[in-house]
């Protein structure tokens, strides 16, 4: 909302500067987001009165304009405005003035002619184009013709105004008018607000002889006036009426379409004017669209309207969508002497379905939608005929035809101060309290400190006691309540095992060499099912109704579509070594038909490519492969105390190379997968071998959690044993560490491969291992015999599950 | 016999001197003290000498033997020393060589931010409350006061699935689930960080998915005095201890009265800059006290309890805290970008 500051001033005393006030009313709840000046840095522009026009003598488009710039002092100006002409009192920046954008103006030749400054448009004065009338929109802005030549011209064009711009929040509506601001105003202010004088004399004519009016329903349309309005001369409105309009951000059309503008402006209320004479009937009948109905609109678009739309008929056929646009038909022109002038009040969801049905947005609508002051329908109704009657010559008939109520009881509510400051952790007395209504203008009766306030109707906002006991302590001041600590009984704060479990894993990642990348959860249809490790059951992706984009219109299943668009990104930007992890939700969905909320998993994953480390100058590099990735993982599972219950078996996870690709298993369910990219996605990608991992971390971290058991440190010497075994090239080393650890027995604490041949001093299809076995007892020294036996069990075992053989 | 034992002994001292590495030395004291060595001999031939000559040359040949061992271990440390020197010699490095690097990642600037003000919280008796981020329009708006059709939901225009189900366009429902789950039983005392989504175009201030941290304290007896208390900790430790911060009243729905907090300018200190847009301060975040529907719809009877929540966005936190210039970059995870929040 645009608020000009000289406006303001008209309903309340202020004496402090436009920032000030500013400052003050966004202390006490309404933000004020810009105080900007009318005046963008114009000085030395004055009124001209336009003696001569001739043509000029060496250039079609120019005219040689003789002007007097005051006391008589005659300079010749030479303008290229086609509406120049004699007669005109018009803004004439004079040498040495300035003009928006730090212009400066000074003496010229223009085609050999001399020409002492300019005459101006509104433009050029820094008035925002489709803000400025029509008529002007081409050519300088021609202002009164009582216009005092050599005076200030931003004093007649109000320029030398400020114009606040709040930011109102969505409660406060009552702001969205000149008066509300000024009641607000004046509560800051400790001022009284001065309401304008709209008295005016009445013709002996009824309104009810012109009109009747019919209301179908209520509650769509609570109430209705309508007064009558007779030979009016349309023109422009008065210079000040058209100045405070355009610095509310409104252009100015005619004087009567000006008065409906400004005394929407001033009091809040929409209002709109027919031309009586082009009604087609003499009533008004308001009520709901019928489907399929059409009206021609102000704009001349022809509209299609619903039945849940209000429309105002002259008994037979729309005239106007209630509260949105008025009708082509009886739009008031040129030609107009009768108005038909309508304050109503329509129901803010009939004015809503239509507004959004259609796409019109007015400042009337809007209004509407927010919600208007019942109780000043009928004010403003009056103060637009008493403006007609002013200023476009309009003789008001007597009255004014209503359906409905034109007002409404005020309710109260009730604010205990006890209350109040228990909430605020203040100490405001009842008298200072009293005081704030008083600023506020509320009405109220106190007893011990119980008020009972009469809510005004400009403040539907204000419905139960924390309403008042914020208004209260706005206007005492947030800045007087005291800081205080909670009183709360101490408990402890801590991460619960589930969270710290996941701040564990990310610094463990972390500490592994991985970046952490957050990217968006919404990914494309097809990308959301890609890397999906659901096995057989039906999922079904996650779409919103409305998405801004394709590219983000998908609930993600994997997080790694959008990792491999990380990996991508830098990419582009040659930056091809990366190693990236992420841990976010995803959203899987087992209902055809989303009705319950769907599975939110957390999952970490993460990419690897290109070099993973090196140390240059000893030209030591460790490019990014399976078992650099596979290794960090093993570590992640140690970190989470689950390395006994996991593990990697080969599997085809779709978009992963069907070779290099393992299934990562919880005690034997999958819980991720790790391993290279298809060949054929890295072409598409443009990427180097790319490996990549995804585990459901909810899945790991929700398993049942050992308790730590410490084991007390080895007493005893260990005794270890190394066998190299020939096998089938296929056969999984895995396989072979299930099957020595099983045979081993509790004696045999650590199994690791430290050698893996395949090549000609092996057998074809064969290949040789060599494991290291530690075997020892933590309560005594283990004899030679009994390693023995446990060693032959597993050699044998070996023997017969794979009919492996020792290399010799 | 004597001057032979004399002869003996300068000649084996000349030989000390003139080892040059220990094999030599070893040598020398082979030859001269050895068992077959010269002094061993001139010994066995003591036989031949008389009584009183015996203890007087057996002294002497003692006392040569030592002295010729004296300077033998004397010889041997000096070369020792010279050892150890040429060998420290040989293995002297360039320190000023690069090391091997230690691979190491680090935290999204966004979860530095967040486990920042988590942590904060937690050391405040907080515990942390999380809540799905696909939810039910119950939770997301009608639990905190915004029945279908009210004018604020337009504040927040909202990725809906089906006319029930949407992504959540605030961490506020979480705040709503936890309440229920109480039982209407305080104190309630959280804080929930979570990812938002908003149907806005992505620019440089605006994002389509984005990061909330709210906070929620109900319990009898809690004041918008202690709302202020907490703040005021959380801006200093945030963003520095002499940070001041007012409250400015504003509006939420789901809180009455609502109030909007701005810190004094950390970089001009309240003089006026760009950053604060001249003002001296910046807009931190939202708050107020609990509104009594809210309060009502979770179970708590509005009359015997109070509360306060705040809410607030590690995105802006993180823009200013980092002089970051443009909310995407956050969501590019550009390397060059993420490697610059190691010490964050
Ligand atoms: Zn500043």
């Amino acid at each position: 909302m645009l608020i000009s500051y000289n406006w303001l001033k008209d309903y309340v005393n202020v004496e402090i500067s436009p920032a000030e006030l500013a400052d003050k009313i966004t202390k006490s709840g309404i933000e004020v987001e810009m105080v900007e000046p009318l005046n963008k840095g114009i000085s030395g522009v004055v009124v001209g009165h336009v003696k001569e026009c001739s043509q000029h003598p060496n250039a079609d488009k120019l005219r040689v304009c003789k002007v007097d710039i005051g006391q008589g002092e005659i300079s010749q100006i030479v303008c290229g405005a086609p509406n120049v002409a004699q007669g005109q009192k018009v803004a004439v920046a004079v040498p040495g003035a300035v003009l928006p954008g730090n212009f400066k103006i000074k003496k010229a030749k223009l085609r050999g002619e001399e020409s002492l400054g300019m005459i101006c448009s509104l433009q050029e004065l820094g008035v925002d184009t489709k803000l400025v009338p029509k008529e002007y929109s081409t050519g300088i802005f021609v202002m009164p013709s009582d216009a005092e030549p050599g005076s200030d011209a931003l004093e007649y064009l109000n320029l030398n105004d400020h114009v606040l711009e709040l930011g109102l929040t969505p409660n406060r509506a009552d702001c969205l008018n000149v008066l509300g601001v000024a009641y607000e105003v004046a509560a800051i202010l400790k001022e009284e607000v001065k309401l304008p004088d709209t008295s005016f004399t009445n013709t002996e004519e009824k309104a009810e002889d012109f009109i009747s009016v019919n209301i179908e329903s209520f509650e769509d349309n609570p109430y209705y006036g309508a007064m009558i309005i007779r030979d009016v001369k349309i023109g422009p409105s008065p210079l000040w009426m058209q100045n405070r309009l355009m610095a509310s951000g409104i252009r100015p059309i005619n004087n009567v379409v000006d008065i409906t503008n400004y005394v929407l402006l001033e009091y809040g209320q929409p209002l709109h004017a027919f031309d009586y004479n082009r009604l087609g009937s003499k009533e008004i009948v308001i009520r709901r669209a019928t489907e399929g109905e059409h009206i021609q609109t102000l704009d001349d678009q022809d509209r299609i309207l619903k039945d849940t739309h209000l429309v105002i008929t002259n008994g037979t056929a729309p005239i106007a969508v209630a509260g949105v646009m008025g009708g082509a038909t009886s739009e008031v022109g040129e030609d107009t002497t009768n108005v038909l002038l309508e304050a109503a009040y329509f129901s803010s969801a009939r004015v809503r379905a239509a507004s959004k049905d259609l796409g019109l947005r007015s400042e009337a609508s809007s209004r509407y939608e927010k919600g208007i002051d019942r109780n000043r329908v009928y004010a403003a109704a009056i103060r637009a005929a008493q403006l007609m009657a002013e200023i476009a010559g309009g003789k008001v008939a007597a009255g004014i035809v209503e359906a409905g109520k034109r007002e409404v009881k005020s309710y109260t509510v009730s604010m205990a101060v006890s209350r109040m400051n228990a909430l605020l952790g203040t100490s405001i007395t009842p008298e200072q309290t009293s005081a704030i209504f008083d600023r506020l203008g509320f009405s109220y009766k106190e007893a011990d400190g119980e008020f009972e306030v009469v809510v005004p109707s400009r403040r539907p906002d204000i419905t139960i006691e924390a309403d008042l006991i914020e208004e209260v302590g706005r206007i005492y001041g947030y800045d007087r309540i005291p800081t205080t600590y909670l009183l709360t009984e101490a408990r402890p704060g801590g991460l619960t095992q589930n969270q710290a479990k996941r701040r564990g894993i990310r610094n463990y990642l972390e500490g592994a060499g991985l970046y952490q990348a957050v990217t968006y959860a919404l990914t494309t249809p097809e990308k959301s099912t890609h890397f999906s490790f659901n096995g057989e059951e039906q999922v079904y992706p996650i779409s919103v109704a409305h998405p801004m984009s394709e590219e983000r219109s998908t609930l993600r299943m994997s997080l790694l579509p959008q990792l491999l668009e990380v990996l991508q990104y830098n990419r582009n930007r040659s930056l091809e070594d990366l190693a990236v992890y992420e841990m976010g939700s995803v959203f899987i969905n087992r209902q055809e038909v989303l009705s319950d909320l769907p599975e939110e998993y957390v999952f970490v994953s993460g990419a690897i490519t290109g070099v993973f480390n090196e140390h240059l100058w000893q030209g030591e590099r460790k490019t990014a492969d399976f078992f650099v990735l596979k290794g960090i993982l093993e570590g992640l599972m140690s970190e989470l105390n689950l390395s006994e219950r996991i593990t990697y078996e080969s599997g085809i996870i779709e978009n992963m190379h069907p070779g290099r690709t393992a299934v990562v298993k919880l005690d034997g369910i999958p819980v991720g997968f790790v391993g290279q990219l298809h060949p054929a996605l890295q072409k598409g990608l443009d990427v180097k071998d790319t490996f990549v991992f995804e585990l459901n971390a909810t899945r790991l971290i929700d398993s049942e959690i050992q308790q730590m058991v410490y084991q007390t440190l080895p007493r005893y010497p260990s005794i270890t044993r190394d066998i190299a075994l020939v096998v089938d090239q296929e056969l999984p080393a895995g396989d072979l560490f299930t099957v020595i650890q099983a045979a081993g027995g509790d004696l045999l604490k650590e199994v690791n491969l430290f050698d893996l041949y395949e090549g000609e001093k092996v057998e074809e299809g064969k290949k040789s291992l060599a494991f290291s076995l530690k075997y020892f007892d933590p309560e005594r020294t283990l004899t030679d015999d009994e390693v023995v036996s446990a060693h032959d069990r597993v050699l044998k075992s070996l023997e017969e599950r794979f009919g492996a053989q020792l290399r010799k | 016999m004597k001057d032979r034992l004399e002869a003996l002994k300068s000649e084996a001292i000349d030989k000390i001197n003139e080892s040059v590495d220990l094999k030599d030395l070893q040598a020398v004291k082979v030859a001269y003290l050895g068992k077959k060595g010269p002094i061993t001999e001139v010994l066995k031939g003591m036989g031949k000498l008389s009584a009183e000559e015996r203890p007087v040359v057996g002294a002497y040949a003692n006392e040569v033997r030592d002295s010729i061992q004296q300077e033998l271990d004397k010889k041997q440390a000096e070369l020792e020393e010279a050892a150890i020197a040429q060998k420290l010699a040989s293995e002297t490095l360039d320190v000023s060589l690069p090391g091997r690097p230690v691979k190491k990642g680090n935290p999204h600037p966004l979860t530095a931010v967040v486990t920042e003000i988590e942590d904060l919280f937690l050391s405040m008796g907080f515990t942390i409350a999380e809540g799905p981020e696909v939810e039910t329009d119950y939770y997301n708006f009608e639990a905190l006061n915004l029945p279908k059709g009210h004018p604020a939901r337009d504040m927040q225009d909202s990725f809906f699935i089906t006319e029930d189900i949407l992504l959540r366009t605030q961490t506020s429902p979480v705040q709503a689930r936890t309440m229920e789950k109480h039982e209407g039983q305080g104190p309630v005392k959280i804080i929930s960080p979570g990812k938002v989504y908003r149907r806005d175009n992505d620019d440089a201030t605006h994002s389509h998915q984005f990061m909330q941290i709210e906070g929620l304290v109900v319990d009898q007896n809690v004041r918008l005095s202690d709302l202020k208390g907490v703040l005021e900790t959380f801006a200093k430790k945030m963003f520095g201890e002499d940070r001041k911060i007012r409250l400015r009243p504003s509006f939420f729905p789901f809180t009455e009265p609502s109030v909007e907090m701005d810190i004094s300018c950390f970089k001009c200190s309240g003089k006026g800059c760009s950053i604060c847009k001249q003002t001296g301060w910046i807009e931190i975040l939202g708050a107020g006290m609990v509104h009594p529907n809210v309060l009502e719809m979770a179970g708590f009877d509005s009359k015997k309890y109070t509360g306060f929540a705040f809410g607030m966005g590690p995105e802006r936190i993180a823009m200013l805290k980092y002089g970051i210039d443009d909310i995407r970059h956050f969501y590019a995870n550009d390397i060059r970008f993420l490697k610059q929040f190691k010490n964050a």
